[in-house]
């Protein structure tokens, strides 16, 4: 293990901004987001939640899959995919319940048939991920096996008040640690592993630390589906799509066109299931009430998801949906009345 | 707050009991003190969860659209800024007026826990509220705040704590006005320069996520059919980072509510990315009054507004700046 | 060969002129059978009434890279459909302000009076507004810039 002293970060970033593009939490206008770090950029490492997930990085909220220009009669059709040649790319301070979204969004996209567009961005990225120190109230990632202390990636980190520790664990991850090398020591063993203890005792106090998932099995599907209890968790929904843009795990999107003066634009977006134009046909939504719209939604995270990729749930208990929903609708409320007895 | 909670359930079990109304609006209790939810309580039984504390910001009124027009009448609880949306519904002949029974409740301004971890208190677990201070639990520790500086920002420059519409009552203290004038922000960004106005929207509207939750929340934004929902206006988008689209979406929205906006301050309580959307509405308000008037939308469920109507000396377009003529 | 020219082009700002059929459309006509001269950049959209135009209108206009937009209608007191104007006056007062509020210059957008007999303002107010615009330049604020992709 290597530690890093915590006031020579910048100089951390800067190293590694010269040969790659670097993806970091930046406070930018109040908020904390995923940006390009670049001098005098504010960075919070501390934050625990950015209001959009690191999703973003692979599977942007807007991303061009095509160009067709017309002349005449002739059209030509222009690949404009992200040219993973470029650059490569390094997102740094990912959270543990945000890597094991991406192990979810790798099981959609690279599964057949894979979508290239999602793989190229995934292959040219590094992640570095930081262990959580501070949990918060609406963190519930233990219930899905997610260790916060002890992240994967490529490379994990732990940070206190005076070191970043470095724990590379892939080959991407130990070509990373040769760019900053020069500024680490070693040691930090110690350290780390009295951060994570004093971590999970608190861990083991957060107010969703026990929820039970028992219910939620593919065999129940049919009750779970006609449940009644949908009927009064949904009625004070918006159907505004809050919850599944800040969801690390939500990967809907809509594809669509946009005329320009020379031809025209396909680009695909993030969509919402919660929308009335979601997976619009001629005869309308598929889901006509917001209820159905709801149900699917969770039905999705917790049971249709698990079924179809060996009980791994599409939840990963970040809880940004616990925090942003804006009349306090969340998947805790769904867990709690559906999941199983235990969680009385 | 404590005594207007124990009175509110004590009348929404009398008229649930007596059958005098088919179901109560008002919030039942969350996961914390800080996040209760807006519910319909359609027996005494149900009310066992009911609750109203310092965090109900939540304006109920728009669920008057479609409860209304359920059997049976409907008694809803509505705070002295949610009034105004009621009647501007009422008067946009959304909700139907005969079907409900509106219990005017009391207000000392709601809080937002957003602004409480702000003040770097993470993991909370309980909130106390204590007259002007609020006392906050949390896993790393307590601490006391100032009920001022935690108020959600559409409450701390509240425009009125009068109710505009009630069958009944229940106010058991002062509510004091807020002191603070709710047009400052907007008179600051018109004092900028065009650029730096600019430049403020540019950085503030990069944050949308298109997530909607502003226009879903808004009472004033209650077509059937949303021009953005509808594929064939031109102007649906889903897109949120093309540098123009968010700025298409907030602009039509502030405009389709101008005149409608009763300035309830949802649209900011509820934006994800914290984007100031009321200061978009707030101008709209603002030019209205200094060009057409002072009027205030939602104060009547009668008349006209000022974009449904007109003088023959208005103001000519070209000559208009910050709702004065040149 | 051609010559190598590092001459930069003139800026012809794209403008949309949207037009009452009842008065504007007619001034524009009459000033097109009087021969007087208007720049041939302004496109006119015909509406029945300038109250028909719609704020998302005008934007739509900006966001497919329009550099200016110019509302003509019947003089107040005039409108064919008694009101219509009046209505559109308040609209553009408030929109224009809004837009203003958000960093976009006054200039651009502007709404102009024309009757059917008055062919003459109509090609003098076009040309004024088409000086006005070209020394504003190009529309960068409300454009997307996606349309103009490879121009």
């Amino acid at each position: 293990m290597l530690k890093i002293a915590k006031e020579r970060l910048n100089e951390l970033y800067a190293k590694i901004a010269e040969s790659m593009g670097l993806f970091i939490p930046i406070k930018k206008a109040g908020e904390v987001n995923y940006h390009v770090w670049g001098e005098g950029k504010e960075v919070s490492l501390e934050t625990l939640k950015t209001v959009k997930s690191p999703k973003n990085a692979f599977f942007p909220a807007s991303e061009n899959l095509m160009k067709f220009k017309t002349e005449g009669k002739n059209l030509e059709i222009i690949d404009v995919r992200w040219d993973k040649s470029e650059k490569p790319f390094v997102i740094f301070g990912v959270k543990a319940c945000d890597y094991k979204a991406i192990e979810v969004l790798d099981k959609v996209f690279l599964a057949d048939p894979v979508d290239t567009y999602y793989q190229s961005r995934r292959e040219a990225f590094t992640i570095v991920t930081l262990a959580c120190s501070k949990p918060e109230e609406s963190c519930f990632c233990n219930a899905f096996g997610v260790d916060a202390t002890a992240p994967k990636g490529d490379v994990t980190t732990w940070l206190d008040e005076k070191y970043l520790y470095w724990q590379p664990n892939t080959e991407k991850g130990e070509a990373l640690t040769q760019i900053v090398a020069d500024m680490a020591e070693q040691g930090g063993e110690a350290e780390v592993a009295a951060q994570q203890a004093a971590t999970q005792a608190i861990m083991e106090k957060l107010p969703f630390a026990s929820l039970d998932l028992s219910r939620f099995q593919p065999e129940n599907l049919n009750e779970l589906f006609d449940d009644p209890a949908w009927e009064e968790m949904s009625e004070a929904c918006l159907g505004c799509g809050t919850c599944t843009f800040v969801c690390p795990t939500c990967q809907c999107f809509d594809i669509r066109d946009f005329k320009t003066h020379e031809g025209v634009i396909r680009y695909r977006c993030w969509d919402s299931c919660m929308y009335s134009d979601f997976t619009l046909m001629a005869h309308g939504n598929s889901r006509t009430t917001q209820m159905q719209r709801f149900r699917q939604r969770f039905m999705h995270k917790l049971v249709y998801y698990p079924s179809q990729n060996d009980g791994l749930y599409s939840c990963v208990g970040c809880g940004r949906c616990v925090n942003k929903c804006p009349q306090r609708l969340n998947i805790v409320k769904v867990i709690k009345t559906l999941g199983g007895k235990d969680n009385d | 707050m404590k005594d207007v909670e124990m009175k509110m359930l004590e009348r929404a079990k009398a008229l649930l009991g007596s059958g005098e109304v088919a179901r109560v609006i008002g919030w039942k209790k969350g996961e914390f003190y800080f996040d209760p939810v807006p519910a319909s309580f359609e027996s005494v039984e149900e009310l066992s969860d009911f609750v109203y504390n310092g965090f109900c910001g939540a304006n109920l009124s728009k669920y008057l659209i479609q409860m209304s027009k359920k059997e049976g009448k409907t008694a809803i609880f509505l705070k002295p800024c949610d009034s105004y949306s009621f009647n501007q519904l009422v008067k946009e002949h959304r909700i139907v007026r005969e079907n409900i029974h509106v219990i005017a409740i009391e207000c000392q301004g709601k809080l937002d826990i957003e602004k409480i971890k702000a003040q770097g208190v993470s993991a909370v677990t309980e909130v106390e509220e204590d007259g002007d201070t609020v006392k906050v639990s949390s896993l790393y520790g307590e601490t006391t705040l100032n009920k001022e500086d935690i108020l959600l920002v559409k409450c701390a420059t509240c425009k009125s704590k009068t109710h505009q519409a009630k069958d009944e009552e229940i106010v058991l203290h002062e509510m004091p006005e807020s002191k603070n004038n709710r047009f400052d922000e907007v008179e600051k960004l018109e004092a900028m320069t065009e650029t730096e106005r600019f430049a403020f929207w540019k950085l503030q509207l990069q944050k949308c996520i298109r997530c909607n939750a502003c226009r879903n929340v808004c009472p004033a934004c209650s077509c059937i059919k949303c021009v953005f929902d509808n594929p064939a206006s031109g102007i649906a988008a889903k897109a949120n980072d093309s540098e123009f689209e968010e700025k298409l979406f907030h602009i039509i929205r502030a405009f389709h509510v101008a005149g409608r906006c009763t300035d309830c301050g949802e649209c900011s309580r509820v934006c994800p990315q914290n984007i100031p959307l009321h200061l978009l509405n707030r101008k709209f308000i603002k030019d209205i009054d200094g060009l057409y008037g002072e009027y205030q939308a939602g104060e009547t469920a009668e008349g006209k507004t000022p974009l449904t109507s007109y003088t023959e000396g208005d103001k000519e377009p070209n000559d208009v700046v910050d709702g004065e003529a040149k | 060969m051609q010559e190598v020219t590092t001459e930069k082009k003139e800026f012809v700002p794209n403008i949309v002129a949207f037009c009452c059929n009842w008065c504007s459309y007619a001034g524009a006509d009459l000033a097109g059978s009087s021969r007087l001269s208007y720049p041939a950049n302004v496109k006119i959209i015909r509406v029945p009434c300038s109250c028909r135009v719609n704020p998302s209108f005008i934007l739509k206009a900006y966001q497919q890279g329009a550099d200016g937009v110019i509302l003509c209608g019947c003089h107040p007191g005039d409108c064919h459909y008694v009101t219509g104007n009046y209505y559109a006056r308040r609209r553009m007062s408030l929109l224009f302000s809004f837009l203003n509020y958000m960093g976009i210059e006054k200039e651009r957008t502007r709404v102009e009076w024309v009757s059917a007999a008055e062919g003459q303002r109509f090609s003098a107010v076009m040309n004024d507004f088409v000086k006005t615009v070209t020394a504003l330049g190009e529309n960068r604020k409300l454009t997307d810039l996606r349309v103009k992709e490879g121009e």
